[in-house]
């Protein structure tokens, strides 16, 4: 009776899940139509042909995949430095607001990231709000035009899209430390700074690991922040090239050979994360 | 620590000693900086949605309060602009559909997994959080592919999003129900065979009611993700008929001439923000014995 209840799902998640895993194999190893000029996929995987990898290993492409790991790399620390003292706060100190500070911190979850971005956009304009405030406050003499290509936007504009997600794997480590320890390394003799250094911060490297992870991984596959906060080719991440190889007929080939390379480049982070959720789902058995 | 003992050396205030002595004070800095993450990841889009009343066509300048971008305007409000309503109807079809499919899907997986042992069940669990880890660009290069190459009967398009949508969604109602079902053990339903329920019975009379929390959170939490998700909606998207809200943001956003996607924005948010409150309120109630603390944590430790 139970397999048969599992059934349905499975099934949905080979033809849909598994089954175009290989299409893009089979894409990224097939071969272009000599007429058409259109990706012709290639299934048997005795015939396969890696032309395209070839292809897409150029010097953009490095140059590229050397951006989005600096952006996502900033982002990602700054994200951890801004959400621990946050997350800290909130486990240790949330006292009588510490549903309230929740609810807050997970609402934007529940916001279009779109939404979020459409939100900075707004305020990022040269008329802004952003630039009216640092006009006011005498840091800028006339408005900046952060939409235009700037770095610094678009690694902020990571941070504030993705760092709710990291704040609250963070949160449930903290949350989950037993008070206990904290006690007894004060009664030895331990300064606070002493017993945050070797208490907390190590009981909580579990928590900092899976966030960053739950983070760095979306990051590396966007595309939407750059293009919705800069546009310029100067800003682009590796997203942006898979995107737009895979809207021509004729870029299928070298846009399903760079999914592939990225994702062996973040396999790494998928297998940690897999690893982690399995282990929490047999912790909670 | 440097700080405190230089602190010391210099006599501060008894006062300010003891604070910096006591682990369980409350640190006032902590506090400011938290409070202001807050600030700052909320108020922008507070502002967003007050620019959807503005009675002026910035979306930088507050001229006034009015519904003009919501109803009154003739041409370009929510109300009257074909594309925007549209996108709305899009976005909502989608939802709905993928919450009504993805969630029995899901339930029937959870429920399977959890009780059939075996080495097939260990894989099924390993091929079920693979959606989850895996970043949605890729996700959505992978189905695009796969529909223009293979399942060829199945066009770009509206059922291509919607078969989309229910793939990344059946891992959520998996790991929602799932919690539930360990929370619940397998003592209630033996109870029910040992007193003569067939096992059909004891599933439908004693395990599934047990679960209703837990599937309902599935269906609220299934249609806010969907309605919310940019990634797998643009892969999958045909023509015009089949751009959802992010996808129309994703588009105009920097050249939108009015706050009427503002307006398109803010209802969308008001729909998933709908959703999720009623999944909480829901959960709590029928959960029983959960506090409202409780609820939300749950809630908060959905999505990692």
């Amino acid at each position: 009776m139970w397999p048969t209840f599992a059934a349905p799902g499975l099934i949905w998640l080979v033809l849909l899940f598994l089954v175009p895993f290989y299409a893009i194999l089979s894409v990224a190893m097939g071969t272009l139509d000599p007429i058409f000029g259109a990706a012709v996929p290639e299934w048997n995987p005795l015939r396969w042909d890696a032309t395209s990898f070839a292809e897409v290993m150029n010097s953009t492409t490095l140059q590229v995949f050397g951006r989005t790991c600096a952006y996502v790399a900033i982002a990602g620390i700054l994200s951890l430095f801004i959400g621990y003292p946050v997350a800290y706060f909130i486990s240790r100190h949330g006292g009588r607001f510490k549903t309230t500070l929740l609810v807050l911190l997970i609402a934007p979850f529940w916001i279009s990231y779109l939404m979020r971005m459409l939100a900075w956009v707004n305020l990022l304009q040269d008329d802004g709000y952003v630039n009216r405030v640092l006009m006011f406050l005498q840091i800028l003499d006339r408005p900046k035009s952060w939409l235009a290509g700037e770095s610094l936007t678009v690694v902020l504009g990571l941070v504030y899209g993705y760092i709710p997600f990291l704040i609250l794997p963070l949160y449930a480590a903290l949350d989950r430390i037993d008070r206990r320890l904290l006690e007894a390394a004060r009664d030895l003799g331990a300064s606070p700074l002493k017993t945050f250094l070797s208490v907390t911060l190590p009981l909580s490297r579990q928590g900092m690991i899976a966030g960053s992870v739950i983070i760095l991984l979306p990051m590396f596959g966007d595309y939407y922040t750059p293009d919705l906060l800069s546009g310029s080719p100067g800003n682009t991440m590796t997203g942006n090239q898979i995107a737009f190889y895979l809207q021509a007929p004729s870029g299928a080939n070298r846009g399903a050979a760079l999914v592939i390379l990225l994702s062996a480049a973040v396999s790494v982070l998928m297998i940690y994360y897999l690893i982690t959720v399995a282990r929490a789902a047999r912790e909670a058995q | 620590m440097s700080g405190a003992a230089g602190a010391g050396q210099t006599a501060p205030p008894r006062r300010h000693a003891e604070w910096l002595a006591n682990p369980w004070g409350r640190p006032r800095f902590l506090a400011l900086f938290s409070w202001l993450y807050i600030v700052w990841s909320i108020v922008p889009v507070l502002i967003a949605i007050q620019f959807s009343f503005n009675a002026g066509r910035s979306r930088s300048t507050w001229q006034g309060f009015s519904f003009r971008w919501y109803t009154s305007d003739p041409d370009l409000s929510v109300l009257h602009n074909p594309a925007l309503r549209a996108a709305m109807t899009q976005s909502v079809k989608l939802a709905l559909l993928t919450m009504l499919i993805a969630t029995p899907i899901g339930v029937g997986l959870a429920i399977g997994l959890a009780r059939w042992r075996g080495r097939a069940s260990t894989a099924g669990n390993l091929l079920m959080l693979f959606p989850l880890v895996t970043p949605e660009l890729v996700l959505g290069s992978a189905l695009f592919l796969v529909i223009v190459f293979l399942y060829t009967s199945v066009h770009l398009g509206t059922w291509a999003q919607l078969l989309g949508h229910i793939t990344f969604s059946i891992s959520y109602v998996v790991i929602v129900v799932r919690g539930r079902l360990f929370a619940v053990g397998k003592e209630y339903e033996e109870a029910a065979m040992d007193l003569g329920a067939s096992p059909r019975e004891a599933l439908r009379l004693v395990l599934l009611p047990m679960l209703a929390p837990a599937i309902f959170a599935s269906l609220m939490i299934v249609f806010a993700i969907s309605i919310d998700d940019f990634v797998i909606s643009s892969f999958l998207a045909g023509g015009a008929e089949s751009q959802t809200v992010p996808m129309l943001i994703y588009s105009s956003a920097r050249a939108a001439p009015n706050p009427s996607l503002n307006a398109v924005a803010t209802l969308m948010l008001l729909l998933s923000m709908t959703a999720i409150v009623l999944g909480i309120l829901m959960h709590r109630r029928l959960a029983g014995g959960d506090g409202q603390k409780g609820a939300v944590e749950s809630f908060a430790r959905l999505e990692i």
